[in-house]
């Protein structure tokens, strides 16, 4: 099962060790990492899989809004699910 | 295979468009409910609804979070109490309703529709006591909504139903006169009902539908306006396939939902409905997307023209997004839900009779309209007697929901807050349709064929 990490927000030292530390913890495994400039602003999309996390996804996803608020990012965890819906046929 | 800018389309429609699942809504029959003594009744109906709905809000929130997507509001709608209220020997309806509004209470929702009769062809057992207990039930419940059905393209217009029904209305605004008149914002009054709506005021459990069934009612005005604000000067045959598309988004993240819904509670898949549902916020309006198309205040001429365009293209796009489609499907054009309908009426751009003509080609009615506090009955009557002979002869459903603003006159504003809004007062005709609406009797159905 995966899940897609998004990063948005202003480019600063250390965003992606934060994150993938956090996926480290929990057994989550990086499988791609792409950058992006949304309107100006830095994005990072991460496809990870979730299979052998050690904790629910929505505790995972929690963590990470907590990061993103501390570093003043806006991060987000979702199902790949919902992007394979809504953008292919 | 994903890719960044699809990735990012997404979480920009969540993040900046308001861009959410509106409604998860939950169908239950209450016809096994049915028992000549109502407090076995009333019984009966808490345990079934408490059971059947236990874990609705908690899945809905567990969605929510694990696939990102905003799901606004869980609610619950039951078979037209009307039915079940035929059974008992003392029918209060009342009664019933307070139970509703406890199990409604206990479940967590926030609305609970269903508080319904279906009188199109005439008054069955149950039916004019149900009515008349209307703006006392909601006068006393928070949760409870209303609706009435009074007509249809196969059985014509019930126009005892109709003249009753603008009493109704009134007398649920005068009950509610010291709350802000809410009373007529949770009371529908259809032509065309569809029996698997989940949209609120007007959801009910039809009969027709099985015991469980979860439905679910998409949004996304401000995902289609951006799309077309960044489209930029194209022809409309582009705008129409830009809708399209768009609309197929946004459906197929509910089709998700609704699929994840179903199996996580154990519950049939019912319908998607395909929606562009306003809310209050900027950003959430269908006016807006009217005026991003080129007019320069919704309401002026060419509304009418815009708004068919845009409901055609938010079903076309959506059918395909979703394996079963209903409800009331289209866009809702609800004026104090409405941030750009509540300006263009404020700035005098949007009147009621070009909202009438707009219902011939929205997905619903009249809706959310403030009208003056000392509107009579009968008025109210024709204007349902209006709507109502729009969707009959155009085999679509048509509603109205109008509030009397009781003590106000045209240019207050009454407020209800919440995702309901609030609006000016609008102004209507004031000579009298007395005569014509207190003949009672039916308006017959429609011919089917020689359409002029």
């Amino acid at each position: 099962m995966r899940a897609v990490i998004t990063v948005v927000g202003h480019d600063t030292v250390g965003i992606l060790a934060r994150v993938s530390a956090e996926c480290a913890a929990h057994k989550i495994n990086v499988e791609e990492v792409t950058q992006s400039i949304l309107r100006d602003m830095f994005a990072m999309i991460m496809m990870v899989d979730i299979a052998q996390s050690d904790i629910p996804f929505t505790q995972f996803a929690e963590n990470l809004e907590a990061i993103g608020k501390d570093m003043g990012l806006a991060i987000h965890a979702m199902h790949e699910d919902l992007f394979n819906a809504m953008h292919t046929i | 295979m994903l890719n960044a800018h699809d990735i990012l389309e997404t979480i920009q429609m969540i993040e900046e468009e308001n861009l959410d699942v509106r409604t998860i809504t939950m169908g239950i029959s209450l016809l096994d409910c049915c028992h000549s003594d109502i407090d076995v009744t009333c019984q009966r109906i808490y345990d079934k609804i408490t059971r059947y709905a236990k874990d609705l809000v908690k899945t809905g929130e567990t969605i929510e979070r694990e696939y990102g997507i905003p799901i606004i509001n869980k609610r619950i709608s039951v078979t037209p109490i009307a039915m079940i209220l035929a059974s008992c020997e003392h029918r209060d309806a009342v009664k019933i309703a307070k139970t509703l509004e406890r199990a409604a209470v206990t479940c967590g929702v926030n609305f609970l529709g269903g508080f319904s009769a279906l009188v199109q062809k005439g008054f069955g057992p149950g039916d004019k006591e149900l009515i008349e207990a209307i703006p006392q039930a909601l006068a006393e419940t928070e949760h409870i909504c209303s609706s009435v059905n009074i007509g249809s393209t196969k059985t014509g217009i019930n126009m005892d139903a109709v003249k009753l029904m603008g009493q109704t209305v009134r007398k649920a605004a005068e009950l509610t006169a010291d709350k802000g008149c809410i009373g007529p914002a949770k009371l529908v009054v259809f032509c065309n009902a569809p029996e698997d709506n989940p949209f609120m005021a007007g959801a009910f459990h039809g009969a027709g539908e099985p015991d469980c069934v979860i439905n679910v009612g998409v949004s996304g005005p401000g995902v289609v306006r951006a799309a077309l604000a960044k489209a930029g000067d194209c022809d409309l045959t582009a705008v129409a396939d830009l809708i399209k598309k768009t609309a197929f988004k946004i459906t197929r993240m509910g089709q998700l939902v609704a699929t994840e819904a179903s199996r996580r509670l154990g519950v049939p898949f019912g319908i998607v409905d395909l929606s562009l549902a306003p809310t209050p916020a900027v950003g959430d309006s269908v006016a807006y997307i009217l005026e991003e198309m080129g007019l320069e205040c919704c309401g002026c001429h060419g509304t009418t023209a815009a708004l068919a365009l845009l409901n055609d293209a938010v079903k076309k796009g959506g059918v395909m997004a979703s394996s079963h489609v209903g409800g009331l499907s289209g866009a809702f054009i609800p004026v104090t839900e409405d941030a750009g309908m509540i300006e263009a009426s404020r700035a005098g751009g949007l009147t009621i009779q070009k909202l009438e003509a707009m219902t011939a080609v929205c997905s619903v009615g009249l809706d959310m309209i403030n009208i003056p506090g000392d509107t009579p009955a009968e008025v109210i009557s024709a204007i349902i007697a209006d709507e109502a002979a729009i969707g009959m002869v155009n085999s679509k459903t048509t509603a109205v929901r109008v509030i009397p603003a009781i003590g106000m006159s045209v240019g207050d504003e009454l407020s209800f807050g919440g995702l309901l809004g609030g609006g000016p007062v609008m102004p209507l005709s004031t000579y009298s349709p007395a005569k014509f609406i207190n003949r009672g009797g039916r308006i017959p159905a429609p011919m089917q064929s020689l359409k002029n």
